[in-house]
């Protein structure tokens, strides 16, 4: 962590009544970053988000700003500007008033403000729109003017409560990369919460995954997306196929034993920080190369694993399978369709297969714990599964 | 009102039939409500114009404006009755606000411990047989010389009407979604400011209401009046009351007139104003 940190948050602790919300949390974020905030519901990232921006009150730790330490002030002497998840436009205000309201308050002159507030709307295309009420207004345009409100102020940082989560699919997509490309060209300091694991890669330069009020991992999105650092993590970015495994940890390799169903295999550590005895082994879907199980063996490193399909469903541009191995089913994606009752194989490459270390003593609780970590995790797992049931 | 709703609902749904005989049982229904209704109202409205009007007839036998003229007289008690009544409803209405809007906004916003308690204390004024609470309210304030003022007066109506004012009230700041608040300070804007510039433009419909509600209960309001007031100070229903205990039908018809007419206005506004988002949260 840089000690030059514009936004920082240190030994952060909140908690309402009895429940500890966030545990002696601790982040940095420079200046001019845009940084996501990424978890399951109810892992205190907006708590964290509404205790930087001072409606949330911590029991210990600080917040500071630029060296300056903000934890006792009010949210509006701050120097961030928030953005509600339900826009919180005013409806007794139009357009105008709205987006010009903050500089009402600085004091500036009609004429500054008009001028502010055309700049503004110019800038997120909602010109001509200005004398009407949010009421007359489409979910997109909302949202915009709620950017908008808060961009007018000029805030040292500007805070996104899961800004996108009320517009349709095609629109978000589209306001994904608006929000991102105006954060570089404002060159603005900026945190967004979000339980979508792609528009938190798509928008943010660095992703913090947040798991029961602490934070299980940061880094940029491909990092936390190729190289998770715990099993909740590779759970969140999508690894939702799991494994037990048994591998012995020698000479820069783990050399995992042939189960049941699946291969031994020999992969390079590779940075894994693995001890021997019990893993856990997580992947994609898609880091799956399905084979029919008569075709020849591979000669790739990786791990082969050998099931059944059950029922196979068209996602657009791929065919996703479900697949039974041992007593368990796994998902694998083909170019092609398998037929269900088709013996396969699906083979995992080293580099795609995510190894963490089972807990020893207490494992079986903490598998289902990491199965409901799993159902929690938002977009891959329910679709498929569904759309597979329905399929058989 | 409901049962004209559910009968002409019932007549779209039956198939049309060549003559509908079930016109007749809904005329006489309609009709009776009708009398029931307006029957009172229209004897009150003729009352009003009735110069000479005795057992016999049924009309009055001569109209006129003379009761009007001495109902209104510069000296007449009306005019002074009037005067008190308004006086006294516009300062409780003051008054009563001034104790509900941080009251219901505490109550609305702030996580308050017993707050289901402190709602129903302010129903305890109403929770007792009036004319017990008002004798003892009227021995109370002829210890403090209160008795027979106006500032006496309204703090009877004041503790009358402060559970309409509160109750209202905290709905409407519960209506009012709290991050529309939040939204003002982040941007920065101070308590006090976002407070003025946001909640209370967004809740004035719902406090309209209570300060509506709190000015016909104090307008209406006989006992506390009689205890308090009477006979110094002389108030509209006081009037009604001598009006029509001593047989001056015509004055007290005037009077009665003369409370029903702001009555009826007032209402129009509320139920424009008062919107079911509101209503929804009264006494919550």
């Amino acid at each position: 962590m840089n000690d030059d940190a514009f936004l920082r948050i240190a030994d952060l602790s909140v908690g309402y009544g009895a429940t500890r919300v966030l545990e002696r949390l601790d982040l940095a974020i420079g200046k001019g970053e845009f940084v996501a905030l990424l978890g399951a519901s109810g892992c205190g990232k907006t708590t964290l988000l509404r205790a930087m921006a001072g409606f949330v009150a911590p029991s210990t730790g600080t917040v500071a700003v630029d060296g300056r330490d903000v934890t006792l002030m009010p949210p509006d002497r701050r120097g961030m500007a928030l953005v509600f998840q339900s826009y919180a436009l005013w409806p007794h205000m139009t357009v105008a008033r709205n987006i010009g309201y903050g500089l009402k308050l600085k004091g500036l002159s009609r004429a500054a403000i008009d001028r502010r507030v055309a700049e503004i709307e110019t800038l997120l295309g909602l010109e001509g729109l200005g004398a009407r009420k949010p009421a007359a207004l489409s979910g997109g345009q909302r949202q915009r003017v709620a950017l908008g409100r808060a961009l007018a102020v000029d805030p040292q940082i500007l805070l996104l409560d899961e800004p996108l989560s009320n517009l349709d699919a095609r629109i978000r997509l589209k306001v994904r990369h608006e929000i991102g490309a105006l954060q570089r060209r404002l060159g603005i300091t900026a945190v967004i919460v979000t339980h979508d694991r792609e528009e938190a890669m798509a928008m943010a330069d660095r992703v913090v995954i947040m798991e029961a009020g602490r934070i299980a991992q940061q880094g940029s999105p491909e990092e936390v997306y190729s190289r998770p650092a715990s099993s909740f993590v590779a759970a969140f970015m999508g690894a939702e196929n799991v494994l037990a495994l048994e591998g012995q940890v020698a000479g820069g390799a783990v050399h995992i034993a042939a189960g049941r169903q699946s291969s031994s295999a020999t992969l390079t550590l590779d940075g894994r920080l693995l001890s021997s005895g019990r893993l856990e082994a997580r992947f994609r879907a898609e880091a799956v190369e399905m084979v029919a199980a008569d075709a020849q063996a591979s000669r790739a490193e990786g791990l082969t694993i050998a099931g059944r399909v059950e029922a196979a469903s068209y996602l657009g541009g791929g065919w996703r399978h479900s697949v039974r191995v041992g007593d368990q089913t796994l998902f694998a994606d083909a170019a092609r369709p398998f037929d269900s009752g088709a013996g396969v194989e699906l083979r995992i490459p080293g580099d795609k297969l995510f190894l963490f270390n089972l807990p020893t003593s207490s494992s079986a609780p903490d598998a289902t714990a990491l199965e409901a970590a799993a159902e929690l995790s938002p977009a891959a797992p329910r679709g498929p599964v569904e759309r597979v049931l329905q399929a058989s | 009102m409901m049962a004209q709703i559910d009968v002409t609902s019932a007549s779209q749904d039956r198939p049309a039939m060549g003559v509908d005989l079930w016109w007749i049982p809904r005329g006489l229904v309609l009709g009776l409500l009708a009398f029931v209704i307006f029957g009172p109202l229209a004897n009150l409205l003729l009352w009003t114009v009735a110069e000479r009007w005795y057992f016999p007839h049924a009309l009055p036998i001569d109209y006129g404006f003379s009761y009007w003229g001495r109902v209104f007289a510069p000296r007449g008690n009306a005019t002074e009755a009037l005067a008190n009544s308004l006086t006294v409803a516009g300062l409780t209405v003051v008054v009563s606000l001034a104790l509900a809007i941080p009251a219901g906004y505490a109550l609305a916003r702030l996580r308050l411990p017993f707050r289901a308690v402190i709602l129903i204390a302010f129903l305890i004024p109403q929770a007792f047989p009036n004319l017990t609470v008002y004798v003892n309210v009227a021995r109370l304030f002829y210890q403090l010389g209160l008795n027979g003022t106006i500032p006496g007066v309204v703090l009877v109506h004041v503790t009358h009407g402060l559970v309409y004012a509160v109750w209202i009230a905290t709905a409407a700041f519960s209506a009012v979604d709290a991050e529309l608040e939040e939204a003002a300070r982040s941007i920065g804007a101070g308590a006090l400011r976002a407070f003025l510039d946001v909640t209370l433009p967004l809740a004035a419909p719902g406090l309209l209401a209570s300060a509506i509600f709190v000015f016909l209960e104090s307008l209406d309001e006989f006992t506390g009046s009689y205890f308090v007031g009477a006979p110094d100070v002389n108030m509209l229903p006081l009037l009604l009351y001598t009006a029509g205990a001593g047989g001056n039908y015509q004055v007290a018809s005037i009077t009665a007139l003369l409370l029903l007419v702001p009555s009826i206005g007032f209402m129009l506004v509320v139920e424009r104003f008062l919107k079911s988002d509101v209503l929804s949260k009264v006494g919550r």
